[in-house]
């Protein structure tokens, strides 16, 4: 039938797709987006940080589950444990202090016990990221359902599940996490389940506002004329076209994440010790500012270094999924 | 003639609005055969599209459909009965959600929208779309949805339809699109299509390839349409048959020549006389005059009266349904106008009233343009 109505005739712009796909390229995926991110040279350094700290929080998550320490410490002086010959409190290489120069066995230094900072920091980056990552999934997972049965459906499920959704946002999220762990147990993962929770209702505000519009499209309303399931429309139709946002969001969130469980950790409430954290060093380190302040310096920086590194990602994103902003 | 294969009875869907109950369609019966075109035709806002989703019992809060029967191949897709309480109720012979959903929509009864640049998920690619569609309503395996989708491709004119399979909605044009999409719904060769003004977003050499190529496709599968426009072109070209609607009723019923050559409503002679014709200039267009008025509270009488040239008195209080006009041993032609004698309501005896096509109140602003 082709012959009557030769589609290549069909209209101007026919002409110009009639190149293969190989040759044109995709604006859409996972690919695509990578590649918008790194033309932006900040928002490179956000991909190159956080790839950083993900590959330290890997190798140091390899080492323990699988070595128990043992990589490390042939590398470092027994970075986790009490160390037999204590050398507390010394500063880091090329430095003095009251407890004596730096030794190159401890390029950052020990902490009050003498363990090896660079190590603790080292461990403390696989908590780091778990948290975040996890937290921000529990977050994310939970309020994109929420959001998207939410805004799909209308009606009283929307009204219940914003209301729900609201009134946790409506109890500030520290005392929140610190009753939910009251309640549970002071463990990371009980922290990480309450963070995920608290930050329910930003992802489910967020995609609702998107899904109220996405669900009048037509090809939402083709999709249910073809007799597609309102589960397979939210999974397959609404979510994909609402997700732009919300990875931004998502990305951002991590930094935060790790942000609140750091500020739980220093109440006492994150990895209890020994579990090397950064939190938790912090918050062992305030007593000793003045003879040691490197041994305060170091953790904020790698809380620094890691929750920048997340929003650049993430601004870098915003630009890279917003069709309007021009690279 | 045989048994329909989709019939509507006193269809009534509604919306309630805080303004008021906005009546969309008001109470239309058509039936539509085998293997013919039935076209719905009307003006923006005469209530074809909710008449089309209603068929599917696709109409969304805070609308309902409030009335009617549907039957489509003797199945029942939405009727009423009367209640213990006197309240009407769904019959027990209605389809269930769960049925629509799985025989009904996509399989037996499917739709072309009119966007075809909304009406594909862009993030996903034309083939997996079509595949995925295939998938669910034919239950094949993916290997054989993918041969089955690209064969539906090539079918629909889609050059080099493998390598068109893997791309996004955005790389084809919107005629292109609009074939995937009747692609779509032709897939699971349901027996009814529903085209909701599936060329209006075209230009008109894309549309004459689509309208053709319709044309043929339905030769060959032998499917039924429901062809909604407001273009009249459209309708000689394609429709068998034809329901004229007008503020949520079917106020003509013809075959398609007799539409066109034995017009018979007022308002169906006035959409005529407002196609743009080669042979006509601007000045001399005839477009109806005035706008449709709010179906939330319906002129009374015949719903027309207000912008009909031939209005008088008893329009304004009769309500006329439509009657069968045609002579003895032709086709159905019915129409809903008293101005014919079946209806007998004393129209000749009534005193002509001033509507806005009479030259009355508000005349002025719409023919100022004119070259009276």
């Amino acid at each position: 039938m082709a012959t009557q109505t030769d589609p290549r005739t069909d209209d101007g712009a026919a002409a110009d797709d009639e190149s293969g796909p190989g040759e044109i390229e995709a604006r859409v995926g996972l690919r695509y987006t990578l590649k918008q991110v790194k033309r932006d040279t900040t928002a490179r350094i956000g991909i190159y940080t956080v790839g950083f700290v993900t590959l330290v929080a890997l190798l140091a998550a390899i080492d323990y589950y699988l070595f128990d320490y043992a990589v490390a410490e042939t590398v470092w002086y027994n970075p986790v444990q009490d160390p037999d010959q204590v050398q507390r409190l010394l500063p880091p290489v090329g430095m003095e202090n009251q407890y004596g120069p730096g030794v190159i066995e401890h390029p950052m230094g020990t902490d009050h016990r003498g363990r090896d900072i660079l190590g603790r920091l080292f461990y403390g980056t696989r908590i780091a990221i778990t948290v975040g990552f996890m937290a921000t999934g529990i977050g994310l997972v939970g309020g994109t359902l929420i959001g998207a049965v939410s805004g799909y459906y209308g009606g009283w499920i929307d009204d219940v599940l914003q209301r729900v959704t609201e009134t946790i946002y409506a109890i500030p999220f520290l005392v929140l996490v610190i009753a939910f762990m009251t309640a549970f147990g002071r463990d990371l993962t009980f922290a990480m389940i309450g963070v995920g929770i608290t930050s329910i209702p930003v992802f489910n505000r967020l995609i609702r506002s998107r899904v109220v519009s996405i669900r009048e499209e037509d090809y939402i309303e083709a999709a249910r004329a073809a007799g597609v399931k309102d589960r397979n429309i939210i999974l397959r139709h609404i979510i994909p076209n609402s997700f732009a946002p919300v990875l931004v969001q998502a990305t951002l969130q991590i930094g935060v994440s790790i942000l609140i469980v750091a500020g739980l950790s220093f109440l006492g409430f994150g990895a209890q010790p020994p579990t090397p954290s950064w939190g938790q060093m912090l918050s062992a380190s305030r007593n000793y500012m003045l003879p040691a302040p490197t041994f305060s310096l170091f953790p904020g920086i790698a809380i620094l270094i890691t929750v920048i590194g997340f929003n650049i990602l993430g601004d870098g994103l915003q630009d890279a999924l917003d069709p309007r902003i021009n690279n | 003639m045989s048994e329909p294969l989709l019939s509507v009875e006193n269809l009534k869907t509604q919306f309630f609005t805080e303004d008021g109950t906005v009546r969309a369609v008001d109470g239309i019966s058509f039936d539509v055969y085998e293997g013919e075109i039935v076209g719905l035709v009307g003006e923006s806002g005469a209530g074809k599209s909710v008449a089309t989703s209603s068929l599917l019992r696709l109409v969304d809060s805070p609308g309902e459909i409030v009335g009617g029967e549907i039957t489509f191949k003797g199945e029942t897709i939405f009727g009423l009965e009367e209640g213990t309480s006197g309240e009407p109720r769904p019959r027990d012979d209605m389809l269930s959600e769960e049925e629509m959903r799985k025989q009904i929509r996509g399989r037996e009864i499917a739709i072309i929208f009119q966007d075809p640049m909304e009406s594909l998920n862009p993030v996903f690619t034309v083939g997996g779309q079509l595949r995925e569609f295939i998938e669910i309503n034919r239950g094949l395996s993916e290997e054989e949805a993918r041969a089955e989708a690209i064969d539906m491709l090539r079918e629909v004119g889609i050059p080099a339809p493998e390598s068109r399979y893997d791309e996004y909605p955005h790389q084809f044009s919107g005629g292109m699109r609009q074939r995937v999409l009747i692609a779509m719904a032709l897939a699971c060769q349901p027996d009814l299509i529903i085209a909701d003004e599936p060329t209006t977003a075209l230009d008109v050499t894309v549309e004459g390839q689509i309208l053709e190529m319709v044309t043929e496709l339905q030769e060959k599968y032998d499917t039924s349409f429901i062809w909604v426009t407001h273009d009249m072109s459209v309708v000689a070209e394609i429709c068998d048959r034809v329901n004229v609607m007008y503020l949520g009723e079917i106020i003509e019923h013809a075959e398609v020549d007799d539409l066109f050559y034995d017009t018979k409503h007022p308002y169906t002679q006035a959409l005529l006389d407002s196609m743009p014709r080669p042979d006509r200039t601007v000045e001399e267009l005839d477009p109806i005059k005035g706008v449709m008025p709010e179906a939330i509270d319906p002129p009374s009488g015949c719903r027309f009266h207000s912008r009909c040239p031939h209005a008088r008195e008893v329009c304004r209080e009769v309500h006329p349904e439509p009657r069968d006009l045609s002579d003895e041993g032709e086709p159905m032609h019915s129409a809903a106008c008293v101005m014919y004698d079946a209806f007998d309501v004393g129209y000749e005896g009534s005193r002509p009233i001033e509507t806005e096509a009479t030259g009355g109140f508000s005349a002025g602003l719409t023919e100022t343009e004119g070259d009276e």
